[in-house]
């Protein structure tokens, strides 16, 4: 284990000491994770030398679990306990999964989101992509020689509230700690404007295994906008290799498969698949359990031709997004492409043809959002503080409440910058009315029911008056992951009641612990270790920063009494980390964080005047 | 953080209707390339959650004051006019007679499935629209004549409405 490294007081830690963070882009049929290694980024291969680690994972009866390759190898023996494709399910209810039913798992279904049951037990989607992130993390972490510092993970960037915050929480349960959640054709861009100095506006078409994403982002000067998006979350690789299948299905006139075969003909359908993005024909021969032999020549042309509603049927979400963002095709000066997918040429073809131009393809388009991830990762964790990197990112969803009658109103529209925070007032309907009940959304529709619930709550000890006379004020702020918080407060009388909601999906900190319990059926003791270990780094972490901060401003925007107070703060927090409490710990960190406010806000105003006063200088030299 | 500071004293620049769309926008852009909070991902927790208060805040302003609309109202709000939006409806008849034409010629348009039809009025609108803004500006920077600026504000509300169920109509089309 990685020892913390804690300066002598008064010294802060070594300027270029470089902090190790990586990109993760958590796919819904492969994972990787990169990192920026000597300025470039790179993607982290497995023991064998493989990139991809596909988002598959099973469970044992004996607790044991395999992930990737291995238990996609399983996938059609061991069905029930081999769970592919786990991203769908995140922050997702049973009524939101139409399809359920032609799955073979067993879901149970649980306020929020599904669960899965296995031989090792029910598990949460949580659970499962934190199993695919652990292994992430421990092939990083053995790459890198030494403990991460932080990971940014990549996600969709329709996912709404309790995809994202499902997201993190899974990081969270395999140790990771998330720098920032960052959109999937966000990272794509990052990885190509930076090595290709890209500005303007481009389009982000990204077809993965099963699903299809179309962004349009807009490139200026370090700042990535997402001016829209859309999609068919039910469209990608496997439709092709369905197509295939068909075909196959057809030509050897074959019918009522048994499931093994079905799946044997479905995997040689997809490796036929992607050996036609080289060759322009591929024989497909398979033998069935009964002894059937099947023998097929199959061309580019045909491929081309039994898909083609499929290519086209990308191309609709693609108009819309540009009709959504007030542009045509001809506005866009580079078409980014991601995903597995987008390596087929009649896919290729049909996005050039759009666009009317050559899309770009210089990354490999299975690895650009790894790679864009790595890249944001170095600069969070502070690797990178010479340039004026900024990276602009908007909330997909909009937000809002239930009013009467069951319809949604929007308090933050969507395609909203964040960080984002709007509040409304609402009213009292009854007289002698002293409770209010608030229940927050996310949709474009005008119908709460056809939105996503993601909370609710009361608000209670409202004083009582005449319908209409109570004034409450409903705040929504969405930080920087997307993620959102409410409060609520009744502002009459000079009687205030708040409320901070967690949205229902949102595990609490007890449930994440539990989680860690039952996952590694730990002891009583490795829990209070862990305990202890995050809060020794939390602390090394805080009198970096402040120490840092000190360094910076503390002779300026402090007075003695002032600095004294923080100085013997940290002094104080050092020495409780001597000590193995790791509540003493905790609550010194709050203490210190307390103390150091007035000094943060200085830095913080001072910020915003260089940024004023750089501006008007440069007005005096035009 | 001064939250009493208003939106044009946040960016640096002049309270007007005309502002310099290029100049609001580097202002913008200089602001957050120091307060967003990518710049505090490894601060302390105080530093965190100021960042994302200053952030969240710039973003607001920027997003008021890049909108002709948004600009308008918040002028207006800043001189003591009021729009009360939600209940103040009175428009003149002269107005509403127009906003009768414009719908029917829309509906029509839709009822015949008539694309180009549909395209040219919204050029139309465009035009309409951008000839009110340049009044607009002539109310609030030269004029300072509030209200009736505000009445003209209440007009391109409606106007921007129509050109919204314009761009229903061509994308129910084109489904
Ligand atoms: N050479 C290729 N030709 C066609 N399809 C390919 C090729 N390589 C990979 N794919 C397909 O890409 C898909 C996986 O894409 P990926 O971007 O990893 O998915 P996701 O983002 O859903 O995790 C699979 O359907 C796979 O068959
Ligand atoms: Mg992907």
């Amino acid at each position: 284990m990685a020892l913390l490294q804690i300066a002598e007081p008064g010294m802060s830690a070594a300027p270029h000491q470089h902090r190790l963070a990586v990109g993760i882009d958590l796919g819904t049929t492969n994972s990787l994770v990169a990192t920026v290694r000597s300025g470039l980024s790179v993607v982290l291969h497995d023991e064998n030398g493989r990139p991809l680690l596909p988002s598959v994972v099973r469970y044992h009866g004996d607790g044991s679990t395999d992930v990737g390759y291995p238990a996609q190898a399983m996938q059609s023996r061991d069905p029930h306990n081999t769970i592919v494709s786990v991203k769908r399910f995140m922050g997702r209810g049973l009524r939101d999964l139409p399809d359920a039913g032609n799955t073979a798992y067993q879901f149970v279904d649980s306020p929020g989101m599904v669960q899965l049951k296995t031989v090792a037990g029910v598990k949460s989607p949580v659970e499962v992509s934190a199993d695919i992130l652990r292994v992430l993390r421990d092939r990083a972490e053995t790459a890198l020689g030494g403990e991460l510092v932080g990971a940014v993970i990549t996600v969709p960037a329709y996912f709404d509230d309790a995809q994202r915050q499902a997201t993190k929480d899974a990081a969270r349960l395999a140790g990771l700690n998330v720098l920032r959640l960052l959109n999937e054709p966000t990272a794509a861009a990052v990885a190509y404007g930076l090595d290709n100095a890209a500005e303007g506006v481009y389009a982000v078409y990204d077809l993965g295994g099963g699903t299809f994403d179309i962004s349009i982002l807009r490139l200026s000067k370090g700042v990535f906008e997402v001016l829209a998006t859309n999609g068919d979350s039910a469209l990608g690789g496997d439709d092709f290799d369905h197509r295939i299948y068909c075909w196959i299905l057809e030509q050897a006139k074959l019918s009522a498969l048994k499931p093994q075969d079905a799946r044997l003909l479905l995997t040689r359908a997809r490796e036929a698949k992607e050996d036609l993005t080289t060759h322009p024909e591929v024989r497909v021969t398979a033998v069935l359990g009964a002894g059937q032999l099947v023998d097929l020549l199959l061309t580019t042309e045909t491929f081309a031709e039994i898909t083609r509603s499929l290519v086209n049927k990308t191309l609709a979400p693609t108009k819309k997004a540009l009709r959504d963002a007030g542009l045509e095709p001809e506005d866009v000066k580079g078409v980014v492409m991601v995903g597995g997918s987008t390596r087929m040429p009649q896919i290729q073809r049909a996005v050039g043809k759009f666009f009317g131009q050559e899309p770009l393809n210089n990354l490999d388009p299975d690895r650009v959002v790894a790679l864009g991830a790595a890249i944001q990762a170095n600069v969070l964790a502070g690797n990178r503080s010479d340039d004026e990197w900024l990276l602009l990112d908007v909330i997909p969803l909009s937000l809002g409440l239930e009013t009467m009658g069951g319809l949604v109103e929007k308090v933050i529209p969507r395609n909203s910058t964040i960080p984002v925070a709007r509040a409304q007032e609402f009213t009292t309907y009854k007289d002698g009315q002293t409770a209010m009940s608030i229940h927050v959304v996310q949709g474009e529709r005008e119908l709460v029911s056809d939105c996503r619930s993601l909370a609710k709550f009361e608000l209670r000890g409202i004083p009582p008056m005449v319908a209409g006379a109570a004034r409450i004020r409903v705040t929504f702020q969405v930080d920087a992951d997307g993620l959102l918080s409410v409060s609520a407060r009744e502002k009459n009388c000079g009687v205030e009641a708040s409320v901070v909601v967690k949205p229902s999906y949102g595990l609490t900190d007890d449930e994440i612990t539990r989680m860690l319990r039952t996952s590694q059926e730990n002891a009583q003791s490795d829990m209070e270790a862990r305990a202890l270990r995050e809060q020794q780094v939390e602390a090394g972490r805080l009198i970096e920063a402040i120490e840092a901060a000190l360094g910076e401003d503390g002779d300026t925007l402090l007075n003695a009494s002032e600095r004294a107070e923080i100085d013997g703060g940290i002094a104080e927090l050092r020495n409780v980390l001597q000590g193995q409490n790791h509540m003493s710990i905790k609550d010194q960190i709050e203490k210190l964080n307390h103390i150091s406010g007035t000094f943060a806000a200085r830095r913080m105003d001072k910020s915003v005047k260089r940024a004023l006063t750089g501006h008007k200088l440069e007005e005096l030299e035009t | 953080m001064d939250f009493n500071q208003n939106f044009f004293e946040l960016f640096g620049i002049a309270p007007a209707y005309r502002v310099d769309p290029i100049r609001l926008e580097q202002a913008f852009r200089d602001i957050q390339a120091q307060v967003h909070p990518d710049k505090f991902a490894h601060a302390s927790d105080a530093e965190r959650r100021l960042s994302m208060q200053w952030a969240t805040q710039a973003n607001e302003a920027y997003q008021t004051l890049k909108q002709p609309l948004g600009r308008a109202r918040y002028l207006l709000h800043l001189n003591g006019v009021e729009l009360h939006e939600e209940t103040n409806t009175a428009m003149s008849p002269a107005f509403l007679m127009q906003q009768m034409e414009w719908r029917e010629a829309i509906g029509e348009a839709k009822a015949a499935g008539d694309v180009p039809g549909l395209e040219h009025l919204s050029a139309k609108l465009r035009a309409e629209i951008a000839a009110q803004q340049q009044q607009l500006a002539e109310l609030l920077d030269n004029d300072k004549n509030f209200q009736r600026a505000a009445e003209v504000v209440r007009e391109l509300k409606f106007m921007e409405k129509l050109r919204e169920e314009i761009n229903h109509a061509l994308e129910a089309l084109d489904a």
